[in-house]
């Protein structure tokens, strides 16, 4: 188990760094304007660009210029120009709301998307199964800025039913907190909940044709302990490795969402400086929501190993 | 598919079964037809522009004044709030309104808005397509080396939140444009978005189909080939892309719909279509500013894109479900395909 552990996060790094070149290189070298006038973004004078031309070493070679980004966002000491301040720390101070909202919204997909699926494989073919087809094509098909705006339209302005996004602090008071938030959960997790409904359909369907499956009812299990111990149970591995990458993936801001309903965390930040053309945030952000995926993908795989020995002996021997 | 190709006995072609599994399928037909419907609706934008409203998708009318049902009404009120539906009764002239302080007719926006919309969606769908295809002939075939260079380089940008890495590639773009020897792109040039658009979808596409190359490749039908002495070439575009055929309609389809949303998503951002050019995903983020004096503004392109990407999606399900009726392959086979995170957050 140790060996795979560690195995797995060596790998992790490697991608990570992969990333991190990446991200270097879509910012940096994409061979189009300079990059200093880019990061210098609207605020640019020639005074600034030269600084930061010297400051980002853009005359030196890639290997070089890659060194001084990655020190400039692991250090610390990234700034926006054109807000003049500090990206990294604004970035932290954005945690806690970005990942209320993400937290939330998780409890509610994974919730809905597999008592959903769960009926709809179970009834498959009936009337609840295609009503809840419809659902969940729906639900993949909207576009969720825009179905936040209605809700927004609807329940907030015309009716006052929730009041309108924004962030409040758990500790200073946890059902406002709730309160404010109850409308970008929804609003997030109705697009998961239609996407993990049919993963886990699917996936059900599969199953029930597995001999194991017929070897239960065949011991004389009633229907609903062979579908929830051995059907449903043996479905879940699928939803857990979308679950991690997706948890993951918001982490890195629900832009949209969080900009939408003006909730004060990643998403947001990121959201401000797309409309102000403000690079240096962005390159950052991009790293740290990439960060999050790998580092969940990661934990996902190992939860796997443990959890199954298959899983690792079957690594090893490759 | 291939078993189906290999099952001579009804005597009929694989298509012409598809073609009659599909015929039976009404609800797929329902949403083939909205979709055509609404290609129909976007291309009838010259008209509609020309012969009715009298006007262009970027022609402001501020100061104008319209006749609406004998009565004359501001296009743009003094407070800067723009005249809503009038629907026929100027003649046809802000149908739907005007788009906001600048008064440009909502309507013709709407349908010119569309062709954008759709013509990123099936260019950049096709660009995914295209790569993954390729990609994923030259790893499955090869196996060895390319398939692991392919591979891991997929990993990697499979590592960044689509999202992310569309906005990343997005901006830099936007700001400077793309050059890269002959080819210039300006910064506007609505084939950024496309080519953003089409290139981060390749992963969630040319995974799967090199899963699916990798299984056929040991089937007899390659073997039989190679003893013929037919090349990599050969081999790779005439015994194995014909088998694939129908995995490729159903994954543009799909890609077809996502990118869509995707679009959408960064134009809303400002990081896909760049005005003058105008997209769905564009009026909704016009529209956002007048979200309580004009919801209408905010509400029309957002169902209008609700309703092309559900066309799309469910009749992609049906077309699957024609194709190859017992197929693994759907739309929530794949982790990580399809995923709306990618489009939607």
């Amino acid at each position: 188990m140790a060996r795979f552990v560690l195995r797995r996060l060596v790998g992790m790094v490697a991608v990570l760094f992969a990333v991190s070149v990446l991200t270097f290189l879509i910012f940096n070298v994409i061979p189009n304007s300079d990059p200093a006038q880019r990061i210098a973004g609207k605020a640019a004078t020639p005074n600034l660009i030269a600084s930061i031309n010297e400051e980002w070493g853009f005359d030196n070679s890639l290997p070089d210029q890659y060194v001084t980004m990655m020190k400039k966002v692991f250090s610390g000491d990234l700034v926006s120009y054109f807000a003049r301040e500090n990206v990294d720390e604004r970035i932290v101070e954005g945690i806690p709301a970005t990942f209320s909202l993400c937290l939330g919204a998780a409890v509610i997909w994974m919730f809905f998307g597999i008592l959903f699926g769960y009926l709809s494989a179970v009834r498959a073919g009936g009337l609840l199964d295609r009503a809840l087809t419809v659902f969940a094509v729906a639900g993949i098909s909207i576009p969720v800025f825009g179905l936040a705006a209605i809700f927004l339209i609807y329940l907030t302005y015309k009716t006052e039913i929730f009041p309108s996004g924004e962030y409040v602090e758990f500790a200073s008071d946890p059902l406002e907190w709730a309160e404010h938030l109850i409308l970008p959960w929804i609003t997030l997790a109705i697009v998961y909940v239609g996407f993990y409904s049919r993963v886990l359909r699917s996936n059900m369907l599969d199953a029930m044709n597995e001999d194991y499956v017929r070897t239960a009812r065949a011991k004389g299990l009633g229907e609903r302990q062979v579908m929830s111990r051995h059907v449903l149970r043996n479905s879940l591995a699928p939803i857990i490795t979308l679950f991690g990458l997706d948890f993951g993936a918001l982490l890195g801001g629900a832009i949209l969402v969080e900009g939408i309903f003006n909730i004060n965390g990643v998403g947001l930040y990121a959201f401000e400086s797309l409309k102000n053309v403000d690079l240096p945030p962005i390159m950052a952000i991009v790293l740290f929501g990439a960060f999050f995926v790998v580092l969940f993908n990661a934990l996902v795989d190992i939860a796997y190993a443990w959890l199954d020995p298959r899983v690792r002996l079957g690594d090893s021997a490759s | 598919m291939a078993a189906e190709a290999n099952a001579e006995a009804a005597g009929d072609s694989p298509w012409l079964l598809a073609w009659r599994r599909l015929r039976r399928d009404r609800v797929g037909l329902g949403f083939l037809a909205l979709f055509v419907l609404i290609v129909v609706f976007v291309l009838a934008a010259p008209l509609w522009a020309n012969q009715v409203a009298h006007t262009s998708p970027n022609k402001t009318h501020t100061l104008e004044k319209i006749e609406v049902d004998g009565e004359q009404r501001e296009v743009v009120n003094r407070e800067g709030k723009p005249i809503g539906p009038v629907w026929l009764g100027a003649g046809g002239k802000f149908f739907l309104g005007a788009d906001g302080r600048l008064g440009r007719d909502e309507m013709v926006r709407l349908m010119y808005g569309g062709r954008v919309s759709l013509f990123i969606g099936f260019a950049s769908a096709l660009i995914t397509l295209l790569l993954a295809t390729v990609l994923a002939l030259l790893a499955g075939y090869y196996r060895g080396w390319a398939d692991a260079v392919i591979s891991r380089g997929l990993d990697v940008i499979w590592a960044f939140p689509v999202m992310l890495l569309a906005i990343a590639f997005g901006i830099s773009l936007a700001v400077g444009g793309l050059q890269i020897g002959p080819l210039h792109l300006s910064g506007g040039s609505i084939w950024i978005p496309i080519l953003v658009i089409g290139g981060v979808s390749v992963p969630y596409i040319a995974r799967p189909l090199r899963a699916q190359i990798l299984s056929l490749r040991e089937k007899e039908f390659v073997e039989a080939a190679v003893a013929q002495g037919a090349g990599p070439l050969r081999i790779m575009f005439g015994e194995l892309l014909p088998n694939l055929t129908s995995t490729i309609i159903v994954f543009f389809t799909l890609t077809l719909a996502n990118n869509m949303l995707l679009e959408a998503a960064l134009s809303f951002l400002g990081v896909g279509v760049q005005a003058p050019a105008t997209s769905w995903g564009t009026m909704i983020a016009g529209g956002f500013d007048l979200l309580t004096s004009a919801p209408l503004l905010t509400v029309v392109p957002s169902v209008m894109i609700f309703l092309t990407v559900l066309s799309v999606n469910v009749f992609g399900d049906s077309l699957r479900e024609a194709l190859d009726p017992n197929s693994k392959l759907r739309l929530e086979a794949h982790a990580g395909f399809a995923e709306p995170e990618g489009t939607a957050v």
